[in-house]
């Protein structure tokens, strides 16, 4: 029986995972600010299979509660086999053009409460010296682009943090996978004009994050043909990249 | 964005919304005042899950309660009937009711009141309803029941959605041995036949006839009855939902009267003897359309329109072979055409079952095809009898009113409750329930 802690635990993404690891009987661990709907995931999760059910409100940028609650987490589950990071804010872009608070805020939600919690985290699995820390990062960090390069600054910032500790956890057994999904139909995306080809589902992002956990994968693009979209992306010369809207 | 029913007719454009908590329906309110559509998987054929302003319950997917010593779940509104038999069929529950595909929510099978094969024995779906809380507007949740506000549950119940935005139920599963169907099949060689099997058979617990449209002449209303019961013997595995899809548009030639006629004859000939045994999974039993993703795609771009009426029971030997012989006649007959004796009815005002008799099949939409249907909706008025809603893309608003006569008391409570204008769809307002 796995022992699994998410951190977002409200997330679509989150929450379709955590499906997916309740119906295999886990141990689930779950953190989220909104704990009205907290209570009500957690019931379906029992429901569904999970063999126990715990949870705890969190406030992302609170950072001096963190090593608490995690502390107490830890304690419950005995040890952490997963640990998912998963909460996220997609702000608007043009606000934060002429708003530094709301670039600042975005930044502090998206990359520094992520970094705080890895930094923490990295060091008591170190001493479990086994297990996985899975982290949703964005295929929007991989290029800075004019529709949402505060959010991408983010989201880059913790895929680069991501890269270094994998390298260091690896030493201890310990499993990093930087989970980086293109574009999801969830309530961050919703109301926005996206191309419906191009949108996959939270349950299709769980199967493949479950999936990569259980491999030990690295770097997880999904969808999987996202790595080939960013690729183009990231190899266009930075003369045409300019003058592109993306 | 451009939404459609099942039949994929009416196409109209809509906002659709998907809320996940109560809050956010109530945030709602403040932003659209021109009435709300709640809709579930879309699986009505119609324009009953049609509106400007869409109200999905997609993330009202939360398993709240279960109770292993009842059967009593307690669940969302958005929960499909497909993950509650995956999650507890192995455990030993199953539906108290189904209709015939499995991709339907709580939400949507409590708003049609939906019925299953089991109809004559077990009534409808809200039958088996202990209670249901009902949004009406951002002060007021109430939970209905046959107890509790019985005048809201008995509008809701088969209500279309236009009395308030369902968000939780409790429902009664069934203790089942096994996944599987004990079922038999019967071949009736014309109509009376096939009346007298509903009547032979009248104690099966489960039991429906695929009925031929297209053979006209004394083979006129020929049919396979299936009957069923859950079997003792066999696993409690869930269904494979192995399904697989429809490329493209099948062009609507496909589905011209002789391969419509080749299909027939071949489900008709299979059989050879009078009765066949066979034991069988649920799922090819109660959903044998689900195993095709996106069917509904068949019959051409331009979509299609499900035709399902019922006659009361002393008029069905009169009703049935004149409406039968008229669909014939007009040769524009289906590759679905299901009949099934009703047992009673039940005391929600606008649940479309009575005792009689029901059949229902599907028309590809060209123009030729309108006359056709009022033609067919005068005969089943003339015998007493009313056409399913939830199915419903064009019916008149007189015949509504002269199939469904407590419409009346159904405005009546709308008004009571404030729902008038802040619920509606594309069907209630072609239907005049403003
Ligand atoms: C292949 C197939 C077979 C079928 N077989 C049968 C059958 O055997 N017997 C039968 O009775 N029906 C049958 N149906 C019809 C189907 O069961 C009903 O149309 C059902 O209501 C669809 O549920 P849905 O979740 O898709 O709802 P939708 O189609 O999305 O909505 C249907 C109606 O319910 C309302 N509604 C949905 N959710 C809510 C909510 N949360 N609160 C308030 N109102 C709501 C909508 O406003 C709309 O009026 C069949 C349909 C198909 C496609
Ligand atoms: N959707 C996409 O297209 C997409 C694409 C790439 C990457 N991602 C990433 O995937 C992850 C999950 O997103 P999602 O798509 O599942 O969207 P989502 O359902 O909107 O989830 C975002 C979650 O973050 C939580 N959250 C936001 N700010 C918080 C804070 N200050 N403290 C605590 N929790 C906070 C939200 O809590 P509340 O419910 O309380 O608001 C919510 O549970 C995010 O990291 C996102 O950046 C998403």
């Amino acid at each position: 029986m796995q022992n699994i802690l998410i951190i977002g635990a409200t997330s679509a993404i989150a929450e379709a995972t955590a499906r997916l690891y309740a119906a295999d009987g886990a141990n689930l661990y779950l953190m989220a600010r909104n704990e009205d709907r907290l209570k009500i995931i957690a019931a379906d999760l029992k429901i569904r299979g999970a063999a126990s059910v715990a949870t705890a409100g969190f406030e992302a940028n609170d950072l001096d509660s963190h090593q608490n609650l995690i502390e107490r987490a830890h304690k419950s589950l005995g040890s952490f086999d997963i640990v998912l990071i998963a909460h996220g804010t997609l702000g608007i872009q043009k606000v934060a053009e002429s708003d530094i608070e709301e670039t600042i805020r975005e930044l502090q939600t998206n990359a520094m409460s992520t970094i705080a919690l890895m930094t923490r985290l990295a060091n008591m699995m170190e001493k479990q010296r086994q297990g996985t820390l899975a982290i949703i990062s964005s295929v929007a960090g991989d290029r800075g682009r004019p529709s949402n390069y505060v959010y991408g600054t983010a989201k880059a910032a913790v895929t680069t943090f991501c890269e270094g500790l994998r390298a260091r956890l690896c030493k201890s057994n310990v499993h990093l996978l930087t989970i980086k999904p293109g574009m999801v139909d969830s309530p961050m995306t919703a109301g926005m004009e996206l191309p419906g080809i191009l949108l996959a589902k939270p349950e299709q992002v769980a199967k493949a994050i479950v999936t990569a956990i259980k491999k030990k994968t690295d770097v997880l693009y999904t969808p999987w043909f996202w790595r080939f979209i960013m690729l183009g992306i990231i190899h266009m010369p930075t003369s045409v990249f300019k003058k592109l809207s993306l | 964005m451009n939404m459609q029913g099942w039949g994929r007719y009416p196409v109209i454009d809509a906002e659709v919304h998907t809320p996940g908590t109560k809050e956010d329906i109530q945030a709602l309110f403040d932003t659209t005042a021109v009435g709300m559509t709640p809709r579930g998987l879309g699986r009505s054929y119609g324009d009953s899950a049609l509106g400007d302003h869409i109200l999905s319950t997609k993330r009202l997917n939360h398993f709240l309660e279960f109770d292993a010593t009842t059967g009593l779940l307690h669940c969302e509104a958005g929960i499909s009937l497909s993950e509650i038999l995956t999650l507890f069929v192995p455990k030993g529950w199953f539906l108290p009711v189904t209709p015939g595909t499995q991709f339907v929510t709580v939400g949507g099978a409590i708003a049609s009141d939906v019925h299953g094969k089991n109809h004559h024995v077990a009534g409808c779906f809200c039958d088996h309803v202990e209670h249901l809380d009902i949004l009406l507007d951002p002060e007021r949740i109430i939970r209905c029941s046959p107890y509790q506000h019985p005048d809201l549950f008995h509008a809701t119940c088969g209500g279309m959605g236009l009395t308030g935005m369902i968000i939780a139920a409790a429902i009664r599963l069934k203790p089942i041995q096994s996944a599987f169907i004990d079922q038999t099949t019967f071949k009736a060689r014309n109509l009376e036949e096939s009346l007298n099997l509903f009547e032979i058979h009248a104690a099966a617990p489960y039991s429906v006839a695929w009925i031929d449209c297209i053979t006209g002449g004394p083979s006129l209303g020929r049919s396979l009855l299936m009957t069923g019961d859950h079997a003792t013997k066999g696993s409690l595995i869930p269904g494979k939902n192995a399904r697989i899809g429809l490329p493209l548009d099948m062009p609507s030639i496909l589905l011209n009267r002789y391969s419509i006629l080749a299909f027939n004859t071949l489900y008709y000939h299979r059989i050879r003897k009078v009765s066949v045994q066979s034991h069988v999974h649920y799922e090819p039993f109660f959903y044998p359309l689900d195993s095709i993703n996106d069917w509904n795609r068949m019959y051409g771009k331009n979509g299609f329109t499900q035709y399902q009426f019922v006659v009361p029971k002393d008029a069905g030997r009169k009703a049935m072979p004149v409406i039968l012989k008229t669909i014939v006649d007009a040769g524009k007959g289906s590759f679905l055409a299901v009949m099934k004796a009703f047992g009673k009815q039940n005391n929600n005002l606008l649940s479309f079952p009575i005792e009689g008799y029901t059949l229902a099949l599907d028309f590809k939409i060209e123009p030729e095809l309108f006359p056709l249907l009022d033609r067919l909706d005068a005969m089943v008025h003339d015998h007493g009898g009313r056409v399913y809603l939830t199915k419903d893309s064009r019916m008149s608003p007189s015949t509504f009113r002269s199939g469904y006569k407590t419409w009346t008391r159904f405005q009546e409570l709308r008004m009571n409750y404030s729902a008038l204008g802040r619920f509606r769809s594309h069907q209630s307002t072609r239907l005049g329930l403003e």
